[in-house]
């Protein structure tokens, strides 16, 4: 079954077309990769998806609803989570407020249950609490909940911010060159971590740069290529693919 | 006399400070300057003597005093929040994709509007408040304190207090903080930043309702210029603890006041007025940051 697809879609910033009559199917409990040099489009599709850009043209179906016309926080509460390359944490907050921020999107209480600190209040603040900390476990934070988000290295703010994508309970979670910027060893922590992601049966939709994590983990691969997608297949069709080849991997492959 | 005036400062401040969070918390949101925050205090003065005189006419202040005075505090509140949402979604929503500088014009045009406003239905002379209190006071420590003083202290604190408690320990809080450090971010973990730009000019706003209804019990005048100077002053004591900055907010408000009270009884009280801009000027010039606020780069 597909959780995403993308029919016919078009975006374009005056003159220069980002993307081209674009269709593309995400499975669903699959991790998908898109890549492609840069400029090729990959980070609009991205924000066309998490509604921050909205298409000229054609339709995003999620789950079998149109999402082109839905403000960004509506289609985060549909299900759908992502991560930036640039990281955007929310960097004067604690580790663990960044998350209880984003699980405010499941949970009930309003606003006159915190004015009075309700009994369902305080319990729901509880449940909260604990569920951020297993979040945190989850990509090896744990012992840094009450840091700043902001001082915390450049590799552990990452992990959060997967964690936080994860902790608005997505169906399906857009990570955005998760591994940029990481050395050998971080990076196959976040593969490691992918794979698990993928095991609490959401869909992860990959944009990345480093082909070993590529190869390595995707399940299917489109290749963009100035907004227009030139080839999509398994890892091993991929690399033996001739237009991707040239336009892409270079000699080496 | 020093400890006299430091009593007089403080509440003073209080007041500045009320306002000034309300400056704050906007700025730290939508990064604007509403100017009009001033006149929702003015308004928050006049509602107040409306519906007290109102609930003078049903005979509730003759029942009870205490309770009209919650239930004039309520309804200024209700009242003003209306406004504070209502300016938002009238003068700078739409203008919320434009450059920085016309919700800035927008919001000084929103003031004039209500200053002429107020002026033509209720008159260009001052309205009186009914003394409730009288000047009865107490003395502790030789210091002598009346009991608006105190009331409007003791109110301030405790908005304040819970104030802070509700942006660290809330949903809305949070979400609060959130919105102001990165919108887009936010947006995309679920936080719909309409609503939480209108709560934040509801409770900006209803702040301000308290205070102008407690500055009309103090002094007992109001006139429909109040608010211009009133905001200035607030704006200053955002900028001097640091504009975007709750703490800035409350403590440059206390500071201010009591900049004015000193300075009022031991340099000059002719310029009562001026010792805030001669602060904000120092401030801008020495730490444009303000006291609570890492100085920034300009965010292009």
């Amino acid at each position: 079954m597909h959780l995403l697809e993308f029919r016919n879609i078009s975006m374009h910033f005056g003159g220069i077309k980002a993307i081209e009559d674009l269709d593309m199917r995400v499975k669903e409990n699959q991790i998908m990769s898109i890549i492609g040099p840069n400029g090729a489009g990959k980070t609009t599709i991205f924000n066309c998806i998490t509604g921050l850009t909205r298409p000229v043209k054609g339709s995003i179906f999620f789950s079998d609803v149109n999402i082109v016309n839905l403000q960004p926080h509506e289609i985060a509460r549909l299900g759908i989570a992502r991560t930036f390359q640039n990281i955007r944490l929310f960097k004067e907050m604690s580790v663990i407020d960044n998350i209880i921020v984003a699980q405010h999107c499941r949970t009930s209480s309003g606003i006159i249950d915190a004015v009075l600190i309700l009994r369902k209040f305080r319990l729901e603040e509880r449940i909260i609490r604990e569920k951020a900390m297993e979040y945190l476990e989850f990509v090896g934070l744990y012992d840094f909940a009450n840091t700043m988000s902001g001082s915390l290295p450049y590799g552990a703010q990452r992990k959060l911010e997967i964690a936080r994508a994860l902790a608005s309970e997505p169906s399906l979670i857009l990570l955005d060159e998760p591994t940029a910027g990481m050395n050998p060893q971080e990076t196959v922590q976040v593969m490691e971590l992918i794979e698990k992601i993928k095991k609490l049966g959401k869909t992860v939709l990959l944009i990345e740069h480093d082909m070993k994590v590529v190869m390595g983990i995707s399940e299917w691969i489109v290749v963009m290529d100035h907004g227009v997608k030139i080839a999509e297949g398994i890892p091993e069709d991929i690399k033996n693919n001739k237009l991707v080849i040239e336009a892409y991997l270079g000699k080496e492959y | 006399m020093l400890l006299q005036q430091l009593i007089n400062g403080i509440t003073l401040g209080s007041v500045y400070a009320l306002i000034a969070l309300g400056y704050s918390m906007v700025y730290g949101i939508l990064e604007l300057i509403n100017f009009a925050h001033g006149e929702i205090y003015m308004l928050g003065a006049y509602f107040g003597i409306i519906f007290f005189g109102f609930l003078t006419v049903l005979g509730v202040t003759n029942y009870s005093i205490f309770l009209s005075l919650i239930l004039t505090f309520l309804l200024s509140i209700m009242f003003c929040s209306a406004y504070g949402f209502t300016i938002e979604k009238i003068a700078y929503k739409p203008l919320r994709n434009s450059t920085r500088l016309s919700p800035l014009i927008s919001a000084i045009g929103v003031s004039i509007f209500l200053q002429n406003y107020v002026m033509l239905t209720q008159g260009a002379t001052d309205k009186v408040f009914p003394n409730l209190f009288g000047a009865r006071g107490f003395y502790f420590l030789s210091i002598r304190m009346t009991y608006i003083q105190l009331f409007i202290i003791i109110v301030s604190i405790l908005i304040m207090i819970f104030l802070r408690l509700f942006i660290r320990r809330t949903k809305i809080g949070k979400a609060m903080r959130a919105v102001a450090q990165d919108k887009t971010m936010a947006s995309l973990v679920g936080i719909n930043i309409d609503t939480i730009i209108s709560i934040t000019f509801i409770i900006g706003s209803a702040l301000a309702a308290v205070a102008g209804l407690m500055v009309a019990m103090y002094y007992g005048l109001v006139n429909y210029f109040i608010g211009y100077i009133a905001g200035i002053k607030a704006f200053t004591a955002a900028v001097l603890g640091g504009i975007g900055s709750i703490r800035g907010a409350m403590v440059g408000g206390l500071l201010l006041g009591l900049v004015e009270s000193l300075g009022g009884s031991y340099i000059s009280g002719e310029y009562k007025d001026a010792y805030a801009f001669v602060i904000l000027i120092i401030i801008l010039l020495v730490k444009p940051g303000g006291l609570f606020r890492k100085a920034e780069l300009e965010k292009v």
